[in-house]
Parts: structure tokens; sequence; C-alpha cells
């Protein structure tokens, strides 16, 4: 961290944002996606992220984690600018938990390793007390008798709850959630979204993309509507899904939450009669990312 | 046009297929008596069937002769894997001097055959650097005759098996905060290896049958390997039958490990 970044922080008064995020474009090339994004993230608040496919709200959140490098503008978490070129991005990685839509577990390590390695490596606990952690992160999402198991043996929500359980290991102060449920089987999205209404419930600074509109109803404390790289609205759940100001959200919202209208070209026999309740939105599950590789990491 | 509607004395599809089979089989019956009868038996059983000469070979063979190409093998094997690993990181280095580098030495170590990167460690090396000795006797110069040539087709190997592992895994572990040499180490390379192990046990049979070139190095009798051994005693006999004794030590390795690579193949080709 810099010098400058802290007298920033220091400055706003009180207790920095968690997450600043300020004038962020990023372009791949010609394409444009995200053109100036300013969004900021309280402590213990759960900020979801909506938007059509594409509209840079992946990009968005792995600007934040510096897993994308913003084209312009800056990033502070938790005070530290990680746009700073100069900034130790390892150690403000390892406050920041990610979840991914493909959970991306290590599929060479058992449960219990894929929980312990970066406790250990990066932290550079001692065996006992990471496997203490990881235990206790395994009991709180469901999965303590799953130590043992690799995670081809597990279905998908498991996985997914394990990935949680191996971010919170770390000890996050905030954490970051990518379509945690989009690659699930319906009948599974249910026992990940519980695993994360007991964190919002904990206090966790949680940014979630999401396409679960009832979960985003009723944990988030805001709701951000994005589409063409920018943030159309930005207020409480009740008035941005309950009541939208804009035409462009009112469409979106009434495809997600119709699913006549959702199905309709995408993924038919969509869930009926859930519009509004479970609203799962099957269609909108992206193709797998698979073995291509795009421009590194920074 | 349907088979039913034919006429009565045109074959049907499965008494031409029993026709066609019968003619292959008289082929190879007429094959196997031509060779029978023409062969010189007496000849070729005492040529290759010395039973009392491949008897004498014992425990040798195996003790002395298989053990040095195992051991020949396995270190030319490791220094390969290697330096393969160094050549397949810096294919896919940002720094593009290096990129240059590995891929000029893959090319050329690739372009040449085997043999002569051995006669440039026997006897080039001595001449290029007089005073110097490569570590370790012959087994130095073996292994670093194998590794130097398998390195570069191991270097290609352990790339495809660095990128084959996700996108996903290398940044799932920098979210967690690991270094990218540490997310390298830990997560990338036991995976790549994990991809690759089919290719290498294969790269592994190549080697043991190139580790026969050593015997242009000069060799005790105690450093001798399986080609060496067998022809030393092949000439000293005029008979053939100590080769075929160390061909068939060649095979007693060889196989299993080519059928383990292909059962290791077709269970990652289920896998995916
Ligand atoms: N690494 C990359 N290289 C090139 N283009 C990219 C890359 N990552 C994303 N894009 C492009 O950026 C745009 C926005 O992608 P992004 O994944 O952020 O959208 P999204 O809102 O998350 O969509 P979805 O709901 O489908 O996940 C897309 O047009 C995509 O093709
Ligand atoms: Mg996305």
């Amino acid at each position: 961290m810099t010098a400058t970044s802290m007298a920033k922080a220091t400055a706003t008064g009180g207790r920095p944002p968690v997450i600043a995020i300020c004038d962020v474009h990023k372009s791949f090339g010609e394409n444009q996606v995200l053109k100036g994004i300013d969004l900021e993230v309280q402590a213990g608040e759960v900020v979801c992220v909506i938007g059509p496919s594409g509209s840079g709200k992946s990009t968005l959140l792995r600007c934040v984690n510096l897993l994308e490098q913003p084209t312009s503008g800056t990033v502070h978490v938790e005070g530290i600018e990680v746009t700073d070129p100069d900034v130790d991005i390892d150690a403000v990685r390892r406050r920041i938990g990610m979840v991914f839509q493909q959970f991306n577990l290590f599929p060479h390590l058992t449960v219990m390793d894929n929980l312990t390695i970066a406790q250990r490596r990066v932290l550079g606990r001692k065996k006992d007390e990471a496997e203490r952690i990881a235990r206790r992160n395994l009991e709180r999402v469901g999965l303590a008798d799953r130590g043992d198991a690799y995670p081809a043996k597990l279905s998908g929500g498991q996985q997914q709850r394990v990935a949680i359980a191996r971010s919170l290991s770390m000890d996050p102060d905030l954490m970051l959630f990518d379509e945690p449920t989009s690659a699930l089987d319906p009948e599974l999205v249910g026992d990940v979204l519980a695993v994360m209404r007991g964190l919002a419930a904990e206090g966790m600074t949680m940014l979630v993309v999401t396409h679960e509109m009832s979960f985003a109803r009723e944990v988030a404390s805001r709701v951000v509507f994005m589409d063409g790289g920018v943030v159309v609205e930005d207020g409480h759940p009740d008035q941005v899904i309950g009541n939208p100001q804009h035409a462009r959200t009112r469409t979106f919202l009434s495809r997600v939450l119709d699913p006549a209208a959702a199905s309709l070209g995408e993924v038919p026999g969509a869930p009926a009669g859930s519009a509004g309740s479970a609203g799962s939105m099957q269609g909108e599950v992206a193709p797998q990312v698979g073995f291509e590789r795009g421009p590194g990491l920074p | 046009m349907s088979t039913t509607s034919a006429p009565a004395r045109r074959l049907t599809r499965k008494q031409r297929r029993r026709v066609s089979l019968g003619l292959q089989y008289a082929l190879l019956v007429v094959l196997v008596l031509a060779f029978a009868f023409l062969a010189d038996w007496g000849t070729l059983k005492e040529n290759f069937g010395n039973t009392d000469l491949a008897r004498e070979m014992f425990p040798d063979v195996i003790t002395t002769a298989m053990v040095n190409t195992v051991k020949y093998t396995v270190f030319g094997f490791l220094l390969g894997l290697l330096l393969g690993l160094v050549l397949a990181l810096m294919r896919l280095s940002q720094i593009r001097a290096y990129r240059a580098l590995a891929g000029l030495y893959i090319e050329v170590f690739r372009g040449l055959p085997a043999l002569i990167i051995f006669i440039f460690i026997g006897y080039g090396v001595p001449f290029a650097f007089p005073g110097w000795q490569i570590p370790g006797g012959l087994t130095g110069q073996v292994t670093l005759a194998l590794g130097l040539v398998s390195g570069a087709y191991m270097a290609e190997t352990v790339r495809a098996g660095l990128q084959a592992v996700p996108k996903g895994q290398t940044e799932a572990a920098r979210s967690l905060g690991m270094s990218s040499t540490r997310a390298m180490v830990s997560i990338v390379i036991p995976q790549a290896f994990r991809i690759i192990i089919p290719p290498l046990t294969n790269e592994l049979v190549l080697l043991l049958k190139d580790s026969s070139l050593v015997y242009v190095l000069g060799m005790t009798l105690e450093q001798q390997d399986l080609t060496k051994y067998g022809r030393e005693i092949t000439q000293a006999n005029f008979n053939s039958t100590p080769l075929l004794v160390a061909g068939l030590c060649y095979l007693v390795l060889t196989v299993p490990l080519s059928y383990l690579a292909r059962r290791l193949e077709a269970r990652q080709a289920k896998a995916r």
C-alpha cells in the first residue's frame, strides 16, 4: 500500500468504504465493456449486481481483485488502491474471498486440502490450525463429513459450498460472488443460497452478481442494475426490483421475473409458476469458459 | 436393391464373408508351411536358441546389463523432465527472449539425431573443453546426452499440459492470495503432470530404447547396457542367441510400459 492511498482513505473521514470503484473503464481490444463505473460498498452491505448477459458484471467484479486490470479509473479496497501499480496485490487478495460460477475447486486435492493449501502456503498457518479452521468452515456450509472426498465426487451444489468454505478459511473481510448458482441444477441452488444468507446475516460484506431475484430482494441492502457497461440503477431492492425507474431495468426484470418470457428462445421448460418467488433464470446459464486462455493475470 | 430380391445363386453377405475369411486363412497356412519347409531349422535353432549360451548370460544380463539400461534411462528421463519443465515455462514466459531461446533449443535438439549428441558428448566435449570432464563419468555422460535430447521433446509435452489446465484454476489460486509462482507450483504444475502422464510414459519407452546409443561411449564391463552386453557375447560366440535374450529383456520393460500408457490414456479419455 502507498502513503497516498492511505491518506486518501482517511481523508474521507471515518471508515472508508470496503469497496470504492471510481470511474472504471475496461476494454478488451476494441470492445468497451465497462464505460465509467462508480460504485461503493460499505462494511456489512450486501450489494447484488444484476443485468443482462454481456453487460460487464463479471468484468466489474474481477476488477475489484484485479483479475482484470481496469483500463482507467481506480478501485480501492479497504482504503488501499488496488489499481496502484506498486500495490502488493497478493496481500490485498488474501482479504477478498472470491466465488466463481464454475466453482474452480482444485481437482487434484481433497476437500480438506482445498481449504488448507492457501492457509498454509499464503498465511503460513500450521497444519493443525489450518485443518481446524477448515473443519469449522466445512461445518458452516453443512459439509463437515466430506473433508476426505475429492471435488469430482461432490454434486455441484456441494462443490460450490466447498468453494465458499475455501474462501472463508482465509478469513476474508469481503466476498465477491460471480453467479454462484448459475451452473447448478435448480434443486441444488437452495443450499448455496442458504449459506450465502447465513453469511449476510453474520454481517459479511458481499458483492454478488446474480440472477436470483428473490435472493436479491430478500438479502441485498442494495441492488445495482448494469446494462451496456454502465450502472443504470442503484438503490434499495424494493426500489430497483419493485419499482424500477428506467425502461431498461423494467425490460430486463420483466424477462427475468416472467418465466414465459424468459424461456422464449432460451431454455425450454424453465420452471413455470416460479415468478417472483424462485425466479431462477436457468436460461441465462453461461457456457463454461473451458480451456481457452485469455490474456493472463497481471 | 435388397438382398431378398437377388437371384438365389448370388451369395448372401454372410456367405461372402465366410469365403473371404477362408481365403485369408488358407494364405496364412501356405505361408507357415512354406516357412517350416524352407527354413533351415537346425541352423536357426543353433543360432538363436542356444540354451547353454543363454543360460550362461544369467544372472549378469539382469543384474548388470538390464540394471544399467534402466539406470541410464531413469537418470536421463529425470534430467529431461527437469529440462522439459524449464523449457516449457520459458516457452510460456512473458519475456520474449526466453520464449525464443527455448524455441531454438527445442527445434535444434528435435532436429538432430540422438546419435550425434552421444558422439558429441563422448568425443566433442573433451576436445571442446580440454581439461574439463562431465561429472559422473559414463553415467553422467549418458544422463546428459539422453536428458538433452528428451528434454526437447518433453518441453512440448509439458507445455501442452500446462496449457490444458483451465485458466479458472490459476484465477482461484490467485484470488486466495497465492503469488503466480506459488499458483504454478501448487496448483497448475501438479494438474499438468497428471494430464501428461501417458505421453511421458511413451517418452520413457522411447528413451529406454535410445539408451542403447551408449555403445558409442567407451564402457567397462560393469557399465555395459543390454545392447552392448548382448552384442559382445554374440560377437565372441558367433551366435545370435545373446542378442535375442537382450531383445527380450527390452520387451519385458517396454511392452508393459506401453500397455500402461495406453490404459492411462484410455482412462483419461473416459474421465473427460
Ligand atoms: N478476457 C476477455 N477477453 C475478451 N473479451 C472479454 C473477456 N472477458 C469478457 N469479455 C467480454 O466482455 C463482455 C462482458 O463480459 P462479462 O463476462 O463481464 O459479462 P457479464 O455481464 O458477466 O455476462 P454474463 O451474465 O453472461 O456472465 C462480453 O462481451 C465478453 O465477451
Ligand atoms: Mg458473468
